[in-house]
């Protein structure tokens, strides 16, 4: 089971990585989503792999018996946030799409609106 | 105590003058000048007991972990040195209500003072070297504001400017080498360095720490190749000029090296670092003292020799010449700050300070003249004036050094070279000023100025002429105190009388003096020489090539990193990172754990392949984004089934509504974005991202891998412990964590997610909706028949489960988190069903209100504790059972857990509803008005 969500974080992460990478708002904006499962899945694995081991307190059970629910908290909260932060870079993406005419991250290239940088990248 | 408070009642008075302005010039003088005297008088009440040879040491520790204290300590050489401070600063604020005229603003002046001389005291007083470099550094900035006092003055600010440059790396510099010592030492206090002498000579790193200090102390005190900001900074007002850059500051290069003079001298490289340098200096800078034509300019030129004077005899690392060095700072204060005080006077009288143009200003300003012409003669070093008696103790001390046995005339020589000069200027000064016909018209005609103002000058030069004629009965007691701190209770023997007889020393004094007359009467030639072949490399050009250079290195350096790219920085975090995360595994390599493995079933094997192929999927297809938005829905749910097999059901619960929201969010975001990217971008681009990305992927995935393999040591026993009881009242561990145990972070979070809500909702409705072409003003599609009235029922349905969740919370799974996000998920299909007009019409609620209401209900349920003097978010106040509900402090984390849930209803849903308003408010696509909006030659 180890192996497969070590795996599952790495191929999480990298595809993360790589649409940030990419030109378009929207890319980055589900990089950034993928990115923040990774981190989540990653956070959640400090707290080890053990089925059937919810952190709910039943009589008799030793504390060995529990997953560590610390990583959980901090999760929950984490996917929350995660939520909002992404709301929020939507809707930024939104408004440069409004102001500058085109969802080019760097803005400015198919629009050929004022500022942003000629060409992105590719062309410096 | 009273030590203390001679550091800080300067540093507290600095609003006295301000304050004091408005009822007059004399108000605000008076402002700066009554700290200044109770300090000098509590350094007087201290004064005996130190006088006696006592260490007044006072200690009280600030940052512990780091090794600062508040230590104070006053020795002999402190106290010297805390006397020239107040004694001078009391003098030069009289001078200084004199000096600036009715439209300087005097209050902001002294306030710039006593910062300073708050600021040099504690550079004095300081026991722990840390604090004192950190004084030292306000006294650079005391200093660059001193310098640019006259501000609507161009080469006031460049003055200032190069003055805190040089003297702020110096303070950088030196700040280096004392922790370096501090490590050497173990310890940052000066009691413990100034008696580990050995063990600091002999450590590994004693040169590059001594090189490190001395930068500090050099550029201070104005020493080549750093002396060139001080002549620069005669921008100052002239009281500044005598205060700062004669008498106090520009000291405490020099105190350093008397301070530090027990751990650091005995070297080599001490004699020939600190003894090369302040020779060189000393006889460089009277040659070009020699040459100034401005006043000001020969009086910082002829510091700078002085001060290498002083460097030079605290370099040849014996007893005696350090003694001799104490003795001339304190000659050198007392008639270099006469002499400026004179310059500014003359300056001030006649509205000039060339040496060329003025002249003959004996009858106009004779006690002027007689004051300059005493200053005069105790820095030219004339008999029965303090300034002889110290160079004749210095040039004995040239005489004597037994590191340069091969030759010993060579110090000697220099040194006499040095001090014809000296005498040389001096002459100029008097005669050029006051006896020779002048070239030209002064603006105007001199006079004497008021008594009030010739005073301070009166006093010391009375000082040089007491001192001069009977040494041992004025300066003694001081000198032997202030030695004793330099060199140990083992005072070398010394004698400070006019007459030792025909020595060596004496044949050196007589040939200065002639010798500099002579070069005084063969003026106009070597004046007409230095002007065909003065070399034209200064201090003042090569600092300015220099700090240009810097400049557009670092412009360019920007340039290249920022250039405007978001990508660009984006592809540099991420490199950075996984450079960073592989910084480990290159250094410690890459184990597998001891921790035996969790067995895969075929049901797990299946759907990690379907989460691969999901997530591969929603990489591939992110151009069609429709699909993309599909795939990572995928993903979203497939992690909720794994947080429920890792043991989260929390997490699978918040996930799933999450995932609800962030993917109806994705649909809104479609609705104003293109629903289809173009494929651009180069192979060569692709290849790197894909590279990057792998990179990335693989480091996290081994980083897991190397956590999940090991056993684990966790601190949340105590929380699993305390869950139920005595702390949190309830058996889910994660929500008891949340609501009671890290209350404070999921408080703050809230808090975060309310801020995002409103980012939102003011950047959607203050941007224009406009200029954007293919935005449709409403979606057309009818609303689907099944949908609608599917969705009316289940509401009600869904928010009794969602209530359900959120009292079940601190039992079982749930808990306002997850409460919250399913009422949300129940509200927005309405909207997604019957459409926003419909649900808007039914449901009047501001969502902004809901989510501020929800974080002051949290707010109130986290202060009840400290009514009852508990921290913040003490959930356990009382044991007492409330009818229907149960124990106290479960109604108090219900109450914290509902404020939470409607928080987390209030923003999503206004995050939500504010996208779907947008399409609303979107006016049509307008060409020519954009095409006139982004013309760049519209006027």
């Amino acid at each position: 089971m180890e192996a497969l969500i070590a795996s599952a974080i790495a191929v999480l992460g990298g595809s993360g990585i790589y649409l940030v990478l990419r030109e378009r708002t929207f890319s980055v904006i589900l990089g950034l989503a993928l990115l923040a499962i990774a981190v989540n899945l990653f956070l959640l694995s400090m707290g080890r792999v053990a089925p059937g081991q919810a952190p709910v307190i039943e009589e008799g059970l030793e504390l060995a018996a529990y997953v560590d629910p610390l990583p959980q908290a901090v999760v929950l909260t984490a996917i929350v946030i995660g939520f909002a932060m992404m709301a929020f870079v939507v809707v930024l993406s939104i408004s440069t799409h409004f102001v500058t005419g085109t969802d080019h991250v760097d803005g400015g290239v198919d629009g050929g609106v004022d500022g942003g940088v000629d060409g992105g990248e590719d062309t410096q | 105590m009273a030590v203390l408070l001679i550091i800080l009642l300067p540093l507290v008075g600095i609003f006295l003058p301000l304050v004091l302005e408005r009822y007059g010039r004399l108000a605000a003088t008076l402002g700066a000048g009554i700290p200044t005297l109770v300090a000098f008088g509590l350094l007087m009440s201290v004064g005996p007991s130190v006088l006696a040879g006592e260490v007044l040491v006072l200690s009280k520790p600030w940052v512990p972990a780091l090794g600062l204290s508040v230590g104070l300590r006053v020795d002999g050489l402190g106290f010297l040195f805390a006397l020239l401070i107040l004694g001078i600063g009391l003098l030069v604020i009289q001078y200084a209500y004199y000096y600036l005229s009715e439209e300087d603003p005097i209050g902001r002046f002294f306030s710039y003072l006593l910062l300073f001389m708050g600021a040099m005291l504690g550079v004095v007083l300081s026991e722990n070297v840390l604090l004192m470099a950190l004084f030292w550094e306000v006294t650079s900035l005391s200093s660059f504001l001193l310098i640019g006092y006259w501000s609507e003055k161009a080469a006031a600010r460049q003055g200032a400017r190069m003055a805190l440059t040089i003297t702020g790396l110096g303070g950088l510099s030196l700040f280096a080498g004392l922790v370096i010592l501090g490590q050497i030492v173990g310890s940052y206090e000066l009691t413990e360095i100034l008696a580990s002498g050995e063990l600091i000579v002999g450590h590994d790193w004693y040169l590059p720490m001594l090189i490190l200090v001395l930068v500090g102390a050099f550029t201070k005190s104005a020493q080549f190749p750093f002396h060139f900001w001080l002549p620069n900074a005669m921008t100052a007002p002239t009281p500044v000029s005598a205060y700062l850059h004669s008498a106090t500051m520009v000291k405490a290069g020099v105190f350093l090296l008397a301070r530090l003079h027990p751990a650091l001298s005995g070297g080599d490289a001490w004699f020939y670092l600190v003894g090369g340098v302040g020779i060189a200096t000393m006889c460089f800078a009277a040659y070009v003292a020699f040459f100034r034509h401005d006043l000001k300019g020969l009086l910082a030129y002829s510091t700078i020799s002085h001060l290498g004077l002083i460097t030079a005899l605290f370099g040849f690392g014996t007893a005696g010449a350090a003694v001799v060095g104490v003795f001339h700072i304190m000659n050198h204060a007392a008639f270099k700050a006469s002499l400026f005080m004179t310059a500014g006077i003359i300056d001030h009288e006649t509205g000039s300070r060339d040496i060329r143009v003025l002249g003959n200003l004996r009858k106009v300003m004779p006690y002027t003249m007689v004051l300059a012409l005493l200053g005069s003669a105790a820095m030219a070093g004339i008999p029965f004036f303090n300034g002889f008696l110290s160079k004749e103790l210095f040039l004995k001390e040239t005489l004597t050094l037994s590191m340069l046995a091969e030759m010993p005339w060579l110090v000697p020589v220099i040194a006499t070279a040095g001090a014809v000069f000296s005498m040389a200027y001096s002459v100029r000064l008097v005669h050029g000023v006051f006896f020779e016909q002048g070239r030209g018209e002064t603006p105007k005609v001199g006079h004497d100025p008021s008594v009030g103002m010739l005073l301070p000058v009166a006093v010391l030069v009375a000082i040089c002429v007491v001192v001069g004629v009977v040494p041992d009965w004025s300066a003694g007691p001081l000198l032997a105190a202030a030695s004793q701190s330099v060199v140990g209770a083992e005072l070398p023997s010394y004698s400070l009388s006019l007459w030792h007889g025909f020595t060596m020393e004496l044949l050196m004094s007589g040939i200065a003096i002639v010798g500099g007359i002579f070069v005084y009467t063969q003026r106009a030639r070597l004046y007409t020489l230095a002007e065909r072949i003065w070399p034209a490399l200064t201090g003042k050009a090569v600092f300015e090539k220099t700090v240009e250079l810097v400049a557009s290195a670092a412009t360019r350096l920007t340039g290249m990193l920022e250039n405007g790219s978001l990508q660009r920085y984006l592809m540099l975090l991420v490199v950075m990172a996984v450079a960073a995360g592989a910084l480990p595994f290159i250094q410690y390599g890459f184990v597998t754990g001891p921790q035996e493995l969790t067995p895969a079933n075929p049901v797990a094997i299946a759907v990690w392949a379907l989460l691969i192929v999901a997530t591969l999927a929603t990489a591939i297809t992110h151009h069609r984004r429709i699909t993309a938005i599909i795939c990572l829905s995928v993903v979203g749910l497939i992690i909720s089934i794994i947080f429920v097999y890792l043991s989260a059901p929390d997490l699978a619960l918040t996930q799933l509504s999450v995932e609800v929201v962030t993917i109806l969010l994705l649909l809104l975001a479609l609705f104003v974005l293109p629903e289809a990217a173009p494929v651009e971008g180069s192979r060569l681009r692709k290849l790197r991202d894909v590279g990057l990305a792998t990179l990335g992927g693989l480091g996290m995935g081994a980083i897991s891998w190397a956590v999940m393999t090991r056993p684990q040591d966790s601190i949340s026993d105590f929380y699993l412990e305390h869950a139920t009881y005595p702390v949190g009242g309830g058996t889910n561990v994660v929500n008891v964590t949340l609501v009671d145990f890290r209350g404070f972070d999921t408080f703050g979070e809230v808090a975060v997610l309310i801020l995002a809500a409103f980012g939102i909702y003011t950047m959607l409705r203050y941007t224009h909706h406009t200029f954007v072409e293919g935005v449709p003003r409403t979606a057309d599609d009818r609303y689907p028949v099944v949908l609608v009235s599917a969705s009316r029922p289940l509401l009600a349905l869904i928010l009794l489960m969602a209530f359900f969740i959120f009292l079940r919370g601190h039992y079982l799974p749930g808990g306002g988190f997850i409460g919250g996000l399913v009422a949300s998920v129940a509200l927005i299909l309405q909207y997604l069903a019957s459409g926003i007009d419909w649900a808007n019409e039914r449901m009047r609620m501001n969502f902004r209100f809901v989510a501020v209401v929800g974080l002051l209900i949290a707010t109130l349920a986290g202060s009840m504790a400290l009514l009852m003097d508990l921290p913040f978010l003490t959930m356990t106040l009382l044991d007492v059972d409330i009818p229907l509900l149960g124990q106290s402090d479960f109604v108090m984390t219900l109450l914290f857990d509902l404020g939470i849930c409607l928080a987390v209803v209030g923003s999503t849903m206004t995050i939500l509803s504010e996208l779907s308003h947008m399409q609303e408010d979107a006016e049509p696509f307008d060409k020519a008005a954009r095409a006139e909006e982004s013309d760049p030659w519209k006027p």
